[in-house]
């Protein structure tokens, strides 16, 4: 169904807000512009909390999917 | 968006650990969303920012005493409920080491590391005895209501906690 590829991996499980946030901003940081990162989580706060922070940094929100309890959510910098 | 940084102060009136928690939270995630941060800290609040021991502030009579019941320091903070005499803040970080939540000084240290700015009270520092140096070197400024005044109109989030 998704045909992302990511160039980056960040494992949020077991973590809550604020942090998977604060370490995506980190991570995006060194990454390079047009890249893609996959956030894996397992706080469903992540899938209205992502889509923000994009809107706010002017990161593009991607889009997301849901196994079960685990959330991936994908983030392109801008 | 403009090129124009977003900008977000907080008052942290508030001496407890949960209300510490609740700043620190909204804190980092606006500064980690690209937002220029910075917290007032007054009155109880200063507590969150006591390095703990001694305080090298002159004091009166009354703010001595003052000072002995009104310790601080972020790691000895109550709660608004359920306190019981100081063991509830300790289930309460238990709780949180056990679910991985972020600390109290984990939050702080991430704060500083995205330069959210701290401003203390001075009016609340005098009344109390608090010093400069009785507190982190993190504080910024030392400074009152006209200078959080001058930092809130031009600010798009501002709260009190």
């Amino acid at each position: 169904m998704f045909n992302i590829k990511p160039d980056k991996e960040l494992d949020c499980l077991g973590l809550y807000c604020p942090v998977p946030i604060m370490k995506t901003a980190e991570i995006i940081k060194e990454m390079k512009s047009g890249e893609i990162l996959e956030v894996i989580a397992d706080d469903e706060g992540i899938l209205k909390d992502m889509p923000a922070w994009a809107k706010m940094t002017g990161n593009e929100m991607l889009g997301s999917q849901t196994e079960g309890d685990i959330h991936k959510v994908y983030v392109k910098k801008k | 968006m403009s090129d124009e940084k977003p900008k977000m102060t907080l008052i942290l009136f508030s001496g407890e650990l949960d209300k510490a928690l609740a700043c620190f939270t909204l804190a980092t995630t606006a500064a980690a969303s690209g937002f220029e941060v910075t917290i007032f800290f007054t009155f109880w609040g200063l507590n969150v920012l006591k390095k703990g021991g001694i305080s090298a502030g002159k004091k009166n009579f009354l703010q001595k005493m003052f000072a002995f019941l009104n310790k601080g320091t972020s790691s000895k903070l109550p709660l608004t409920k359920f306190n019981f005499a100081g063991a509830g803040p300790e289930m309460m970080k238990m709780l949180m080491k056990q679910k991985k939540m972020a600390s109290l000084p984990q939050m702080m240290k991430a704060a500083r590391e995205m330069k959210v700015k701290y401003i203390a009270c001075t009016t609340s520092c005098g009344i109390m005895g608090v010093d400069r140096t009785d507190l982190i070197d993190d504080v910024a400024e030392m400074a009152g209501a006209a200078s959080y005044l001058a930092e809130a109109k031009n600010a798009n989030v501002n709260l009190f906690i």
